[in-house]
């Protein structure tokens, strides 16, 4: 491990990946913090300027977003009452009463110093559990795979669907059914083509990602921009206070940070949840672990209510790492879209990425670290200035989404076919996204569905086209109890709303 | 009867899946894979029944979390406008290039949104794109096809 761990260090420590880290955080940050835009837009915009780098530093430029855009959605969410994303919504119960107070300033350097703790923590248990989860599962075989597939889009389902867990599952299908156009990976048979030419490869994971994120959030953000509740606020930013943390509100933080990132890492690793749940779930608990007088201070401005949420989602984002690293399965959004970046540079991730590329490996969990020291020297200094972001007027940001999107798909393909056929998606996810149907799921679905089919094909095959592979060996089968206990949990949830 | 958008869109959803599963059943797949415990139909078929469960389901079930959208509020002009722009910059770009597309995409964007401000519009339109076209073709080595700016000898 420790040898990894050096040929990580050698690899994220070198000029350009450094320099990829910074940028990364940077830009991250300035996307995060733009309400709507969230980690998996930033990332999706980021996929085209990869592919000119290595893998490392791909994945890193990559890691360096998701931080930054986590940190950045924490900084609107303070100044603006309006979180970049769903992660940081709880930073907000208490960042902005915080800023409210004068203290924006010190709601940022509280929000920063948590998440770098998160972060480094969690980076920690990274570090020590992948190795040894990469060992346990080079004991999958394929129904485990698929079983495992069908847990994972059960529980984004679950966690994504805001009480609406059929409509979280009709994208999961819808992004099954979008992953099969093209030529079948075996046989070479082309399927659901309708003889176009331009659809025999399937279609581009990078144009189901800006379609779906990038273009239709830009298209939402115009959509409601007569909504009185939804648009966004300009506020002043030229008094953020001091950042200064005094000796009390680090003795809390101190308490605070240890045990959210615990929950948060483990949170992080389930599949499906992240940072979302991580950080109302650490918000729930610090509300009970404190005293009563503490406990009225929460949703006034409390140290506890702030650093808590921002420790967990923070931690959440380093767990999440574990299944795509260590199994080739992402836990969320954010990690399909990585997984589909990784399958773009040519490398498969699971558990022999540990063996066949340690260097990417290693280089990946080392550069989370360098990126959480990056975010708190590079952004905390610079808070008042990056705030300013927040005044670009949306008639100059989302043409500029667009062309981002536009260019990454045209730099791709060279082909107008697929930027209609983006337009045409991102039309129908806006429309999707306005009656709550949610989009992480597709995405998962989307760059799981050939993986799964090439599980399903082989585990049918050995079995005969007999379904008892679904419950021959335990692993599957308590992988799939599992999965119907959420689907259970689901419905009995829907019963006992309706009663 | 009064159909929630909801419903609607799991009606939609339906029709796809029903003619999803009849194109699946009609893949052609090898004479000897016919039988074979897994062919190219195969999930393609079970996808097709999934989509028709899960829809189907949705449409029967009453609905316990509504979504209400308020269309007063929903700006539809801008969004057409938007789109249009936007499939006009995809049906030129390869007849005019990236350069001039872009620029035009950019400029009338920020006018169809309420933009009025005529120098930064022009200066977030045609030199950002040449910065951004720099960035990437002249610094980053990335190839980005331009054949009007190849033509005038302006990229190689």
């Amino acid at each position: 491990m420790i040898e990894g761990i050096l040929i990580g260090l050698s690899t994220a420590l070198s000029l350009t990946n450094i320099l990829m880290v910074m940028v990364g955080c940077f830009a991250g940050t300035i996307i995060g913090m733009l309400p709507g835009l969230g980690p998996m837009t930033a990332i999706a915009l980021m996929i085209p300027i990869t592919y000119g780098f290595d893998p490392s530093t791909g994945l890193i430029l990559m890691a360096g977003v998701y931080y930054g855009a986590v940190f950045g959605g924490s900084t609107s969410s303070i100044l603006l009452n309006a979180p970049g994303i769903p992660g940081t919504v709880a930073t907000a119960f208490d960042g902005y009463p915080m800023a409210q107070q004068g203290k924006a300033g010190k709601a940022l350097a509280i929000a920063a110093y948590s998440s770098f703790a998160g972060g480094t923590i969690s980076a920690i248990f990274l570090l020590v559990a992948a190795p040894s989860l990469s060992k346990v599962s080079l004991a999958f075989r394929s129904p485990d795979y698929f079983a495992l597939m069908i847990l994972g889009l059960t529980a984004i389902s679950a966690f994504s669907s805001k009480g609406q867990f059929l409509k979280a599952m009709m994208m999961v299908v819808l992004g099954l059914m979008l992953a099969t156009v093209g030529q079948d990976s075996l046989s070479d048979i082309t399927r659901f083509t309708f003889n176009n030419m331009n659809l025999t490869d399937g279609i581009s994971f990078v144009l189901i990602v800006m379609a779906t994120f990038a273009m239709s959030e830009a298209l939402t953000i115009i959509f409601r921009g007569k909504d009185p509740n939804r648009a966004a606020k300009q506020i002043s930013l030229t008094e953020l206070g001091s950042i200064k943390v005094n000796k009390e509100e680090t003795i809390k933080m101190a308490k605070t940070i240890p045990r959210s990132s615990i929950l948060g890492f483990l949170i992080g690793v389930l599949p499906g949840a992240g940072a979302t749940i991580a950080s109302f779930l650490a918000y729930g608990m610090e509300r009970n672990y404190v005293n009563e007088e503490e406990k009225q201070k929460f949703g006034k401005g409390s140290v506890h209510g702030l650093s808590a949420p921002e420790t967990a989602n923070n931690a959440a984002c380093s767990g999440s790492f574990v299944p795509l690293l260590t199994l080739g399965i992402p836990g969320s959004g954010t990690t399909a879209v990585m997984l589909g970046a990784l399958l773009g540079f040519g490398i498969q991730p699971g558990p022999r990425l540990y063996q066949t590329n340690p260097e990417i490996f290693w280089s990946v969990i080392m550069s989370m670290y360098i990126g959480m020291v990056v975010l708190l020297i590079l952004n905390l200094p610079l808070i008042p200035y990056i705030a300013r972001i927040l005044a670009v007027p949306r008639n100059y940001l989302i043409p500029l989404i667009l062309f981002f999107s536009v260019t990454g798909i045209y730099l791709m393909s060279f082909n107008n076919f697929d930027i209609f056929l983006m337009i045409g998606i991102a039309v129908v996810a806006t429309f999707l996204r306005l009656y709550d149907f949610p989009m992480p799921p597709l995405i998962l679905a989307f760059v799981l569905g050939g993986l799964m089919e090439e599980t399903l094909r082989r585990s049918l095959l050995i079995s005969d086209g007999s379904p008892n592979f679904l419950w021959d060996r335990p692993i599957t089968l308590i992988i799939l109890l599992i999965t119907v206990t959420i689907v259970g949990w689901q419905i009995f949830s829907t019963f006992r709303k309706k009663n | 009867m009064r159909i929630s958008p909801t419903k609607f869109i799991s009606l939609l959803f339906l029709v796809l899946s029903i003619f999803y599963l009849y194109t699946a059943y009609n893949i052609q797949v090898f004479a000897f894979d016919e039988n074979a415990p897994f062919n190219a139909r195969t999930f393609p078929i079970y996808l097709g029944w999934a989509g028709i469960i899960l829809s189907s389901l949705k449409i029967i079930l009453p609905e316990k979390v509504t979504t209400e959208v308020n269309h007063k509020h929903l700006d539809y002009k801008s969004i057409i406008y938007l789109i249009i722009v936007s499939l006009i910059y995809a049906a030129v770009i390869l007849k005019i290039g990236y350069f001039i597309s872009t620029s035009l995409f950019l400029f009338a964007s920020y006018y169809f949104l309420g933009e009025r401000r005529w120098g930064l519009m022009f200066i977030l339109s045609f030199p950002f794109v040449a910065a951004f076209m720099y960035l990437l073709h002249g610094l980053l080595n990335i190839y980005l096809r331009d054949p009007f700016l190849k033509y005038i000898g302006v990229m190689g």
